[in-house]
């Protein structure tokens, strides 16, 4: 796995070996010694030209526990706000040492561009661009899901998938990564996916995404299921009227204190609530759905270390051999045992 | 997996296999002056069940020790040596004894020992999860040619072996219908790698 751009085109079996990789990945954070020696002398650079605090810090935590060297490069007070072209940039970084780059881009599909440009040879990992992917994000949300749901049935969670599982994805569909970078990988994990918005919310084209679509929250969660997606209103994209008032929004599409009663009645025993973060406490989450014990933002959080910690173990280790793997002569590697 | 090739050697039957764990399992006992303090540890992956056969023999010879409470896996992927030339391979969990690996002495197991680099990898490892009093070695097979200064306490059988031949450990809990193969007893076979450009891999051990 050279780059890790989207979640759409990753396969049943990239996916799963980055949640069996991360699995692993985590039991390193229950040690006393929260280091791998994996990327020894490998330099990561976060590239983030779009506001960031969670995915940058994560990003940053997962390199260090990998012994990987970081340079953290933000948009604001540097050569990008002169003027300097993403190309210059990026070759900059890589004349600095680079072995992969973390990309966060206003722009959708940027770390494809990136990739496929040929302008570096470094590893490209999407940290979010615009409102295409997020594919770490998706990863940690499929790893928080699939250990749910290995807990309730009491095996581990290492080389399953997301079968039958209902969940379902509120809010702002339109202009969410998340949703999309979800929906791909969820699907590809065996999940069954709803999406649930307002009709300004909800994507040009979404009938032909492999999904359910209700425009009614109550409808959703009394079907059910076995997670609850809550997206944050991104305010910082709303230019646009897309819906009347935050008093509105939360009446329809918060989950409000009823709704957290609807759930904990639709039969959904063990259903939780996730939310990427940051949340907008009263806005698209009540207070108490926000503290409830179903809640599982803070256990995102901590495997978003972990998945993260597996990408870049997985797309930095054998990048020299890249494209043949298994056809080097014998000489140029050495023996195990 | 892949099938035994025609111009295998098989050098180790079951029985002799079950006979060097029974020795082995009697060494350890006798170095340590008894079972105490022995914690057996594995290395994925035919190492893993390999140390639990030691350790049932153990328990067997030493009712005082306890084979469940003392047995687990040590993975090494994360700490090899040749990250940035193999392809990237999924790393298999580490379980330790619930009592940790503080003071104990730990015997690493794994099937065969040639350069040696895997045992670095497994004593770095080792290092981050905890202090043991002593690290011993234990191999089903040592077929030599060692790169670093690393040497085996407990051997099965000594394989002198060329550099142009595979030594094949086959293990009925790996190979087996219960694992992922068609294997029906355990063997240990050796073969000359046809094609050495295309032979490298894990089987190449």
């Amino acid at each position: 796995m050279k780059h890790l751009l989207s979640t759409q085109d990753l396969s049943l079996g990239d996916a799963l070996r980055i949640l069996d990789t991360a699995e692993e990945m985590s039991a390193v954070s229950g040690r006393e010694v929260k280091k791998l020696p994996a990327l020894r002398g490998r330099t990561v650079v976060n590239l983030f030209l779009e506001d960031s605090t969670r995915t940058r810090i994560s990003f940053e935590a997962a390199a260090k526990r990998l012994s990987a060297d970081v340079i953290n490069f933000t948009g604001k007070g540097t050569s990008v706000s002169k003027g300097e072209s993403l190309k210059d940039t990026v070759q900059t970084l890589e004349a600095i040492g680079a072995d992969a780059i973390v990309m966060r881009h206003w722009g959708s599909g940027a770390a494809a561009q990136l990739a496929g440009s040929g302008w570096i040879t470094s590893s490209v990992v999407n940290a979010g661009d615009g409102t295409h992917e997020h594919p770490t994000q998706a990863l940690l949300d499929a790893l928080t899901l699939r250990r749910h749901l290995a807990r309730r049935h009491g095996t581990a969670p290492r080389g399953t998938d997301l079968s039958g599982m209902k969940v379902v994805i509120v809010g702002d569909i339109l202009h969410s990564r998340v949703a999309r970078s979800n929906l791909w990988l969820l699907t590809t994990l065996g999940a069954e996916v709803t999406l649930a918005a307002p009709p300004t919310l909800m994507p040009v084209g979404v009938e032909q995404w492999p999904c359910q679509v209700t425009y009614s929250l109550d409808e959703a969660i009394a079907s059910g299921p076995d997670a609850v997606m809550m997206l944050r209103v991104q305010s910082e994209r709303m230019h646009e009227a897309f819906f009347p008032s935050a008093a509105e929004y939360t009446r329809s599409w918060g989950l409000t204190d009823d709704r957290l009663a609807l759930l904990e009645s639709a039969g959904a025993d063990d259903a939780v609530i996730m939310h990427p973060g940051p949340m907008n406490r009263g806005l698209e989450i009540s207070a108490a759905a926000a503290d409830s014990v179903r809640n599982t933002a803070l256990e995102q959080v901590a495997n978003g270390v972990s998945v993260r910690m597996a990408v870049l173990y997985l797309v930095l280790s054998g990048t020299e051999t890249a494209g043949t793997p298994d056809l080097v002569p014998s000489a140029a590697r050495r023996p195990e045992a | 997996m892949q099938a035994v090739p025609r111009d295998a050697r098989t050098v180790l039957s079951a029985a002799d296999i079950d006979r060097a764990l029974t020795r082995i399992a009697h060494e350890i006992l006798e170095a340590n002056r008894g079972p105490d303090g022995i914690v057996v540890l594995g290395i994925p992956r035919r190492g893993v069940p390999l140390a639990e056969r030691i350790a049932a023999k153990l328990e067997r010879i030493e009712p005082g020790f306890d084979a469940a409470a003392a047995t687990g896996q040590l993975d090494v992927t994360l700490y090899r040596d040749d990250l940035r030339r193999s392809t990237s391979r999924t790393p298999a969990p580490t379980r330790l004894p619930a009592s940790g690996i503080d003071g104990a002495v730990v015997v690493l197991v794994d099937d065969v020992l040639y350069s040696g680099r895997t045992i670095r990898a497994a004593l770095d490892a080792l290092n981050d999860v905890g202090r043991p009093a002593a690290v011993r070695l234990a191999v089903l097979v040592d077929r030599g040619h060692r790169e670093l200064p690393i040497r085996a306490d407990f051997v099965g059988k000594n394989l002198p072996t060329s550099t142009a031949e595979r030594v094949q450990v086959r293990l009925l809990e790996i190979d087996g219908p219960a694992g992922t193969g068609e294997v029906t007893e355990d063997a240990v076979a050796i073969m000359d790698i046809a094609d050495p450009a295309t032979a490298v891999g894990k089987d190449a051990r």
